[in-house]
């Protein structure tokens, strides 16, 4: 984090981050708004990857970028005609979104300038966790196991399969 | 970008743009916990996890929400949320 070009890249992947998902909110075409979303999932990744988390960077690509994106893109075109713009949005509606923006956005930059000494702070020295240490964590019974919300997650994406079959099948 | 999210899920009818700002609003609250916990807690890894598996959360909810948006569309022929008052009493 200490050289000039991993400084110049967070900003690179920052401003991306901003700027796509602005697009994303506001473009017409709504393929083009997913688009805008997988670039913007990307940036996140890269993010990841500069902090040093590459697991958690490695499974937002797949995660996200591989099926959720699939998912949005099967769902686009099978519920839109190809090339439709969205309707023009009526104003109040569009004050009422903006202003609730700013309001969310505020509260966010207000707790971090309060508490925000620690951003003036180096970030520790350089390391990334081992595949082998966030195995372990998964799969232990320990203090800082995390057993118990794994099987539940296993147990949770098992019954969001059932569901989603039960209701996407034909009648 | 989650004041961008959170502009998307007011101001958008279409079901399926809800659910891509939804993502957006997911996605920087896990950029949150991971930055988080590296700047913080260096040692630890709760944040990692816990991003960890709010990306498995949000994967099974848009999988569940398309499933639906598809079998509302294939109801009503329609995915605009104006016009989604089938269900209403």
């Amino acid at each position: 984090m200490e050289s000039l070009g991993s400084i110049i890249a967070y900003f690179i992947i920052a401003i991306a981050i901003i700027v796509f998902s602005v697009l994303a909110v506001t473009s017409g075409k709504i393929l083009r708004a997913a688009t805008y979303l997988l670039f913007v999932l990307f940036a996140t990744a890269g993010i990841y990857f500069q902090i040093g988390y590459e697991f958690l960077g490695a499974v937002q690509i797949a995660v996200y970028a591989g099926g959720i994106m699939v998912l949005f893109v099967f769902s686009i075109l099978l519920t839109h005609k190809p090339g439709a713009n969205a309707p023009r949005l009526a104003n109040h509606k569009r004050w009422l979104g903006l202003s609730a923006a700013l309001l969310g956005a505020g509260v966010c930059l207000y707790s971090l300038l309060s508490y925000g000494s620690f951003m003036m702070q180096k970030m520790p020295d350089n390391f990334s966790i081992d595949i082998h240490s966030i195995g372990q964590a998964l799969l232990s019974t320990d203090k800082f196991g995390y057993l118990l919300p794994f099987e539940a997650i296993s147990i949770l994406l098992l019954a969001c399969i059932i569901g989603g079959v039960v209701i996407a099948r034909k009648r | 970008m989650f004041g961008c999210g959170v502009y998307g899920f007011i101001t958008r009818r279409n079901m399926i743009a809800i659910l891509i700002s939804l993502e957006l609003m997911l996605n920087a609250v896990d950029i949150n916990f991971a930055v988080f916990n590296r700047f913080l807690f260096p040692g630890q890894m709760e944040g990692m996890f816990f991003s960890l598996f709010a990306i498995g959360l949000a994967a099974a909810e848009t999988a569940l929400a398309i499933a639906i948006v598809i079998n509302v569309y294939r109801a009503v022929r329609n995915v605009d949320i104006r016009q989604l008052t089938k269900m209403k009493f």
